[in-house]
């Protein structure tokens, strides 16, 4: 076969460099990619291009269950311009599935499709449209089968079982096969508790499935290279994921498939599975050339996987002078046709499904199905989400029977350092639960009818219903809501979660430069402007480098589960202090004799210089390294270690760090038309340790708002009978427009842990959680319904579902 | 895949002529979306970017004859007094940018029933000149719509203009979906008062096949204002009268469950709208309506 | 077939273009220039807002055929396009009243704080910015940035025709550019700072 050396492709990432006086930790450092960013320049995945490339399509099922009786490509291969088609009898390895727990997801269909628009062939050709047409011309025969959709048909007596012969790990311990994972949590005795309550609230709760709707769609290019392995430009949220589940199925040692990050236009936990990886490198390989993909957004949609949308049974107990006695609840999450991330979003949902509150008798259980729905995983709050949504909704209907003020009540029972969580796990670092309340709750509230305007008549943009003038006031109440939540940070239950880094130091024009390079996914979080802060503080340098992110360096675990700052930040610092030992023990070796200050002082770098604790300069740090070779250090760093919830009694200390935050919501309500403007959202949050105060407060107002969408709009609608989707396009999956976003004040606490690097707090999802149910009672408040599903949609409001 | 480019509206008719499956384009805001999504492949696109005079428009004495591809921003900057309730739909049309590309003549070339413009035009009275290398003639609006996305156009047939009667009194234009900018309706309603010819016109969006006039609705208030003399007494319209015409209004409606809404929401939204929008154009028309301008708010 | 049209203000020529291609598949893949997003190609979403012939469009929904002779600015050419009409005297002033900033968020107080080229913001020498692009990335309204170049040409469009809008007069025009990131309320500051910024520079 005719090989030829191939030049980069266009978009391949570079070092970007930013030199900043001060800019270490706690600064609002601007972003290193801002100016790309801002000039058209930032590379994202689908802007990657290669001389000669070819274009990958995927053709996708049109049902949700059903036999594949044939395949026919015939017409499609003889199309000019297409110069391959793939189904599975051309995958070339003996792994044929990916996934990211259990590896139960077919590359392509294997003569049965389990939801609607699973992938079953790809044709690569010269041109999009030309790849459209060929994707067109495959004819496919399928045999349709009943679907499973809901708890109901999927446990029902000879329910089509959506994986037969399940040898995966949790298949031993579910009650049955359509059940992916099942996780129970007791302690206490709730029967016993139940007889001191002298109130019971019940609920039945129901959350819709949301999008993560990240604006830059699934994308990416993959080139085959010379040694018969590929390198591969993606957007992702955890390269060293995607690696270790792309070489098996494509047959090639890990270390000849090379991944580079592209810029990654959101992710929001739709970039933790796989999309388009494989499938563009299997097109490479088998063209030998390289292959382009890009999901338009209609096959986004069915291209990664949603938030699990669930229904929640609750039941608590309070005495009348409003303490909690007990809390008992159901959550069965639909997990649709693959596992994806459901194992973990069960245990989430299960061990935060008490809230932040004191809770010694509990009865908890969460399942996730297995149905022929779209396949569910991770999204920001990770089963967290839709539990709050429940148990908040919970708190005020118990307020509300106690004749007490629901945010009192709230503090009644708020949790604090030392509280024992239902696991048994003991809350060791501060949870100033009720002080978040109490914050956002001392806010002065907005003044009210903001939309009258002097002398002109209703300014309708203020209102319900925005520019489309359905109301100039009629019909408007306001309400006043409020929630609180609780979040997991990191990798949870004995996963073995870790991230690395390598940090080089040299001297470049007589000036020291730190070089920082992570397989970290920079999804637009920030991280990337928080690892240059943490280079200049620890290494006392200007100018850092922030090296793209690829495989080539050990994994930084994933972007998600609000850990990378943590982490990532974590193992950036950790590098950095061993860099500056080597550092220091290089100036002791140079100059250790001429000042005593180098053996017994503690010793900082600070400014390009090396100095003592008490302010002493002691040499320049580009004198110490002249003459040496770069100091270069790849190091990994873990938290704390977790252990899996017992499966019984789901005891044990098996997460790492918890977040909270609350939020008040203030909405006006359109009654007679059901439609909803939220007048304001007001949070308070406790992050630990702000590296960067601009970035924390714009994860808290875009957390914020995600939690607004699915209050209000957001829902992948599904229909029940076919299980297929009825709304993959943004005309129809709405999300919020900056008319429908509030003002969003932010209130950030820094009450550090002590086992966290710089005593920080993973941030990114509690304002996530609390949102939607602060919400939905501002809703309730304002209509007096009880509103027991998100979104809330306007039928639900005027009586016409 | 062809692309004609007539740069004369002569050519541009021929160009029809000779191939009736050419699919005209001119904003892109319909055609593209369906190109791009792989939902319509035609034969031929009729690009009509190039021909002046469809972006152009004439107030006349009764009438605005305006060019079927003058955008909504034109129209909302521009036609705000003259068509009132044209101008309203068209500033809840999606957005800015759609906006700045889209005009009359693609909503009414489509003819989906949710199209925003259908309403304001239906409420306000119009005509739709369109013109083919046979001749021209002018199509009522009530004419117009003859199925969903159907229209009485024929094959080698273009939008010209629309006739649309300048307002003689106000007009107002509402649309209910569920966010607050950029969205597709899922019902609107327009109505407009005429009072030189003592009479009320309306327009109902997207809860039927077509776009629809509420006449049942119509000829309630028709009656009820005439025979409690309100043209000349300007008094106050009562509770009653406004909830039948929007119970009248609902009625007419005969929507559909979809992934937007419900039927029964449209029905019941429709009437809330029709309600108000009597009771808003009632006050313009008894000019105290609180400084209010004939165009609304928005 | 071949379309031939200003891009940036200079001539571009895109051979073998399949009629349904659209302007912004033209820009992207055939010139190179890839700022320009395609975020949802349905005109929802704001991210291949491109200035045609001076007017914010979305470029997703502009067929290449219909930009013959016309001419194009997009995020590429967004600095210099400002730059140009700075010179040629258009563009914003405040007034005389001084009230540019919005209510709350970024005054203009707060706005005089802030370096007017922040240098902790460049990445290279001799990067030329419009004043809306230097407030995006100082007020922190760039995370994923795969919104930014949309948001950026139909603000610096805003601000061009008026240059002290007000909170309502700003969601109002920025209603057709989705951000899945930000919850909006940074992006607000940025144009209320790059309006402040102009008029101050008055």
């Amino acid at each position: 076969m005719a090989q030829h050396t191939r030049t980069v492709p266009a978009g391949t990432p570079t070092n970007v460099t930013q030199k900043h006086n001060r800019g270490g930790i706690g600064e609002s450092t601007l972003r290193p990619d801002g100016i790309l960013k801002v000039t058209g320049e930032f590379a994202y995945s689908s802007d990657m291009w290669h001389e000669d490339m070819l274009w990958g399509q995927t053709l996708r099922s049109t049902v949700a269950h059903a036999e594949i009786a044939s395949i026919d490509i015939s017409e499609a291969l003889a199309m000019p311009g297409v110069y391959s088609v793939l189904t599975y009898d051309d995958l070339p390895a003996e792994m044929k599935n990916y996934g990211l727990e259990i590896r139960d997801t077919p590359v392509l269909a294997n003569g049965r499709v389990r939801h609607h628009g699973e992938p079953v062939a790809l044709v690569a050709a010269d041109h999009p449209e030309t790849a459209r047409r060929a994707a067109a011309k495959i004819r496919i025969d399928y045999r349709e089968l009943p679907v499973v959709t809901d708890e109901a048909s999927a446990l029902a007596e000879g329910a089509p079982l959506i994986h037969e012969g399940r040898d995966d790990h949790h298949a031993g311990h579910v009650p049955h096969p359509n059940i992916v994972h099942r996780q129970p949590i007791v302690r206490g005795n709730v029967e016993e508790a139940r007889t001191r309550a002298d109130v019971i609230v019940e609920g039945e709760y129901t959350f819709g499935m949301q999008d993560q709707a990240f604006l830059g769609p699934e994308s990416g290019l993959a080139v085959p290279a010379e040694d018969g392995g590929v390198d591969l430009y993606v957007a992702t949220q955890w390269l060293h994921s995607d690696l270790r589940q792309i070489a098996p199925v494509l047959g090639l040692p890990e270390e000849k498939v090379r991944m580079t990050l592209s810029g990654v236009g959101g992710a929001f936990g739709g970039r933790e599975d796989i999309s388009m990886q494989i499938h563009a490198c299997l097109l490479a390989l088998a063209t030998n050339k390289p292959v382009k993909i890009v999901y338009n957004r209609f096959e986004s949609f069915f291209g990664h996987v949603h938030r699990h949308p669930a229904k929640l049974h609750y039941e608590h107990g309070a005495t009348k002078d409003g303490k909690l006695t007990h809390m008992k609840c159901r959550i069965v999450l639909d997990g649709g046709a693959y596992a994806s991330a459901s194992p973990a979003v069960v245990g989430n949902a299960s061990s935060l499904s008490v809230g932040p509150y004191v809770l010694d008798d509990v009865d908890i259980e969460a399942i996730a199905l297995y149905t022929n729905n779209p396949p569910c995983g991770a999204m920001r709050g990770f089963g967290a989400v839709q539990a709050c949504f429940a148990y908040e909704a919970q708190m005020d209907k118990l307020a509300a029977k106690l004749g007490m003020d629901p945010v009192e009540f709230r503090r009644l029972n708020a949790m604090e350092m030392g509280t024992i969580m239902p696991t048994g796990q003991v809350v060791d670092s501060p949870a100033p639960v009720a002080e978040l309340l109490r914050r956002v709750k001392a806010r002065p509230l907005p003044p009210e009818r903001q939309w009258e305007t002097a002398g002109e008549g209703a300014d309708v943009r203020a209102l319900p219903g925005g520019l489309s003038n359905t109301t100039h006031g009629e019909g408007v109440v306001r309400g006043v809501g409020y929630a609180v939540g609780i979040k997991n940070v990191g990798f949870s239950e004995g996963f073995d979660d870790y991230s690395t880094a390598r940090v080089r130091l040299e001297v470049i024009n007589g000036e020291p430069v730190a070089m920082v390079h992570t397989a970290m996914a920079e999804v637009g979080q920030g991280g990337v402007t928080v690892h240059a802060q943490i280079a200049r503080t620890e290494l006392g340098v200007t100018q850092v480098t922030i090296h793209p992110a690829d495989t080539r360096v050990g994994s930084a675990g994933s972007t998600s589960a609000s850990r990378q700052t943590y982490m990532t930040g974590g193992a950036v610092k950790n590098t950095c202090e061993a860099v500056r030992e080597a550092v220091l023990e290089i100036g002791r070796r140079k100059n250790g004799s001429y000042h005593p200050a180098w053996a017994t002082a503690a010793l900082l770098l600070e400014g390009g210089k090396v100095v003592t604790d008490g302010g002493e300069v002691l040499a320049d740090i580009a004198e110490v390294l002249e003459g040496e070779d770069a100091i270069d250090l790849e190091l990994e760093f873990r938290h704390r270690p977790t252990v899996p919830f017992d499966l019984k009694t789901g005891q044990g200390n098996g997460h790492v760090q918890y977040s909270f935050a609350a939020h008040r919501a203030v909405v006006e309500v359109d009654t007679e038309l059901g439609l909803v403007k939220v007048v304001e959202l007001a949070t308070a949050q406790d992050v630990g340790k702000a590296l960067n105060m601009l970035s924390v407060v714009g994860q808290i107002q875009g957390g914020t708002i995600q939690g607004l969408g699915v209050a209000i709009m957001e829902e992948i609608i599904v229909d029940p009978k076919t299980a297929k989707v009825r709304n993959p396009s943004f005309t129809d999956y709405l999300i919020p427009t900056i008319l429908d976003t509030p003002t969003i004040p932010v209130d950030v606490l820094e009450l550090a842990d002590p086992n966290a690097p710089y005593g920080l707090r993973g941030m990114g999802e509690a304002p996530t959680l609390s949102s939607t149910p602060a919400v939905l009672a501002a809703i309730r408040q304002a209509t007096g319904l009880e509103l027991n599903k998100t979104p809330i949609r306007p039928e639900a409001l005027t009586g016409t579902l | 895949m062809d692309f004609l480019r007539p740069a004369s509206w002569e050519e541009a008719l021929a160009a029809k002529a000779e191939f009736p499956t050419a699919v005209p384009i001119a904003g892109g805001t319909d055609v593209m979306v369906e190109i791009n999504f792989d939902h319509r492949r035609p034969e031929y696109l009729l690009d009509l970017n190039r021909i002046a005079l469809l972006r152009e428009w004439e107030v006349a004495e009764d009438v605005v004859r305006l060019g079927a591809s003058v955008t909504y921003t034109q129209i909302m900057e521009n036609l705000r007094t003259e068509l009132p309730g044209l101008a309203l739909a068209s500033h809840t049309v999606a957005s800015p940018q759609i906006r700045n590309r889209g005009g009359v003549g693609g909503n009414l070339g489509c003819a989906s029933p949710a199209g925003d413009s259908h309403p304001a035009l239906l409420a306000a009275g119009a005509e739709v000149e369109v013109e083919s290398v046979r001749g021209s003639r002018l199509i009522p609006i009530d004419e117009f719509y003859t199925g969903v996305k159907r229209n009485a156009l024929a094959a080698d047939e273009l939008i010209k203009t629309v006739r649309i009667k300048k307002a003689d009194g106000p007009q107002q234009y509402s649309k209910v979906g569920s966010r607050n900018a950029m969205v597709i309706a899922v019902c609107a309603f327009g109505l407009a008062l005429h009072p030189e010819t003592r009479s009320v016109r309306t327009g109902i969006g997207s809860a039927a096949p077509t776009p629809i006039r509420a006449k049942t609705a119509e000829e309630f208030l028709n009656a009820a204002l005439d025979e409690g003399g309100f043209w000349e007494s300007g008094k106050v319209i009562t509770p009653s009268i406004a909830k039948q015409f929007g119970d009248l209004a609902s009625g007419a409606a005969n929507p559909i469950d979809d992934v937007r809404g419900t039927a029964k929401y449209r029905r019941h939204a429709v009437g809330i709208m029709a309600r108000r929008q009597l009771v808003w154009t009632w006050e313009q028309y008894r000019g105290s309506g609180n400084g209010r301008s004939l165009e609304g708010a928005a | 077939m071949r379309v031939n049209f200003t891009v940036n203000g200079r001539q571009q020529e895109a051979d073998d273009v399949w009629e349904g291609e659209s302007l912004l598949y033209v820009l992207r893949e055939r010139l190179g220039l890839p700022g320009s997003k395609n975020a949802c190609e349905q005109g929802e979403c704001g991210s291949c807002t491109v200035r045609l012939d001076g007017v914010p469009v979305c470029s997703c929904l502009v067929a290449a055929g219909q930009v013959e002779g016309r001419d194009v600015v997009t995020v590429e050419g967004l600095a210099e396009f400002a730059k140009q009409r700075e010179q040629h005297g258009h563009g914003g002033a405040c007034g005389t009243g001084g009230a540019c900033g919005g209510k709350g968020g970024v005054t203009l107080d707060e706005a005089r704080q802030w370096s007017a080229k922040g240098a902790d913001s460049r990445t290279g020498e001799g990067v030329e910015l419009s004043a809306i692009q230097q407030a995006f990335i100082d007020a922190g309204a760039v995370q994923c940035g795969f919104c930014t170049p949309g948001l950026l040409v139909q603000a610096d469009a805003l601000l061009e025709a008026n240059a002290s809008p007000s909170d309502e007069d700003i969601r109002e025009a920025l209603s057709g550019n989705l951000c899945r990131c930000t919850g909006y309320e940074k992006i607000l500051d940025a144009v209320r700072l790059a309006a402040a910024r102009q008029g101050e520079a008055v």
